[in-house]
């Protein structure tokens, strides 16, 4: 028997590890629906209490910079260091700064 | 042949290999063939411990099978993720494990017969794996390296679970421990053949090393597996069933005897005592659930069509 390739669609995982962390990606998985991909990230993600928050997101939904770019893609922070605190000399006897 | 160089900066400078980087076909396909096989392992590897989930001994044994063996489903789904990164598509893998095209561990072919086999499996096979594994997850491809740790943290509680097991089989009685040195009697040397074909029959070790995808061979890893166990082996109070099995002080470490190689490539190649079966499981439950498949698609093409 053949079905479709991948009939159900990818869905990325992104989990908060406790409250005040930002979500982050952990993985993929295949779902047929938005609620669906909720429910298996849950049991695919956090068999052990690894989260307090999932965000499951349509893989072809996210625009991604192309690594193959990466070094014009990100050139217009690699020469501005002023904006790093550590450009700035501040003598050592200055309190709280 | 500027990306090629940079591929082998990145992997020489043990950076991480990303999804959309570009890299050798070679590379890619020896990733696919390896994840996948270790994907499929774990999918098979669900059926001769969900043999014993229905009689397990006691309700706490049950829920901490059925959770292992779910841990098992678990690995193997990471796995094929990590697999559909690379451009494979899991729908794909399942039909070549189904048509024997794609390979598992060998290990999954040899049958449960006693519930000392659960324990055994989780000492000595888990065990092994875990020797496997751990320098998995700093392999070269970023996606496969995240997935090995995640099952690398899941696979210390199978491997305490069955040593606990045993260790509370060995304070029974006499039957109970006949069984379980039964059971380190059937499941040593597959144990040991997990690791693969010797040094110099592994056709894929070296350019594997070298890409950084495998970063220790097959013999270094049985080695390190054979020292762990002895040990464990001695604390449980059970004999592992190799004579030749003595502590090499000018090496460093045991001595063991040959492994049945024959054995081994009769497994693999489909001979073993379980293979025709795992497979006939494993397509009758891809088959049987295809109808939820299908309703599931079909419910969500409806809701779609309506909002």
């Amino acid at each position: 028997m053949t079905e479709p390739r991948s009939s159900w669609p990818l869905y990325e995982v992104f989990v908060r590890g406790k409250r005040g962390l930002n979500h982050v990606h952990v993985g993929s998985l295949h779902a047929p629906d938005d609620e669906m991909a909720l429910r298996n990230a849950r049991d695919l993600y956090t068999r052990r209490n690894e989260g307090v928050s999932i965000w499951v997101v349509k893989a072809d939904a996210i625009t991604a910079s192309s690594p193959d770019e990466k070094d014009p893609f990100f050139a217009p922070a690699g020469d501005k260091v002023y904006r790093h605190p550590t450009f700035y000399a501040i003598p050592e006897d200055v309190p709280h700064l | 042949m500027d990306l090629e160089r940079e591929f082998e900066r990145v992997v020489a400078a043990d950076h991480r290999i990303e999804p959309r980087d570009w890299m050798p076909d070679g590379y890619r396909k020896t990733l696919i063939r390896q994840i996948a096989q270790h994907a499929h392992s774990e999918i098979i590897g669900m059926q001769p411990e969900g043999n014993w989930i229905s009689r397990a001994p006691s309700l706490r044994r049950k829920a901490i099978l059925l959770a292992k063996v779910q841990d098992e489903a678990g690995h193997g789904l990471y796995l094929y993720a990590a697999t559909e990164t690379l451009g494979a598509d899991r729908e794909d893998l399942t039909t070549k494990l189904i048509e024997g095209r794609q390979k598992y561990s060998s290990i999954f072919n040899y049958p449960t017969l006693t519930f000392a086999d659960v324990g055994v499996i989780g000492w000595l096979v888990d065990g092994a794996a875990i020797c496997n594994q751990v320098p998995l997850c700093r392999t070269s491809y970023g996606p496969y390296a995240r997935a090995m740790i995640r099952v690398c943290k899941e696979e210390s509680f199978h491997q305490r679970q069955g040593y606990e097991l045993l260790m509370t089989m060995m304070r029974g009685t006499d039957a109970q421990k006949a069984m379980v040195q039964d059971a380190v009697n059937r499941w040593w040397w597959p144990s040991l053949m997990m690791f693969g074909p010797p040094d110099a029959e592994s056709s894929n070790t070296e350019q594997s090393m070298v890409w950084r995808i495998k970063r220790h061979t097959n013999d270094e890893l049985r080695q390190r597996f054979v020292d762990m166990s002895v040990p464990q082996a001695e604390k449980l109070g059970v004999t592992l069933p190799d004579p030749k099995i003595a502590w090499n002080a000018e090496r460093g470490h045991h001595d063991f005897g040959d492994i049945d190689w024959d054995e081994f490539w009769q497994v693999v190649k489909g001979d073993g005592p379980c293979n025709a079966e795992r497979i006939e499981n494993r397509r009758k439950a891809h088959e049987d659930g295809a109808w939820v498949r299908e309703a599931a698609a079909a419910y969500a093409a409806k809701k779609e069509r309506v909002a």
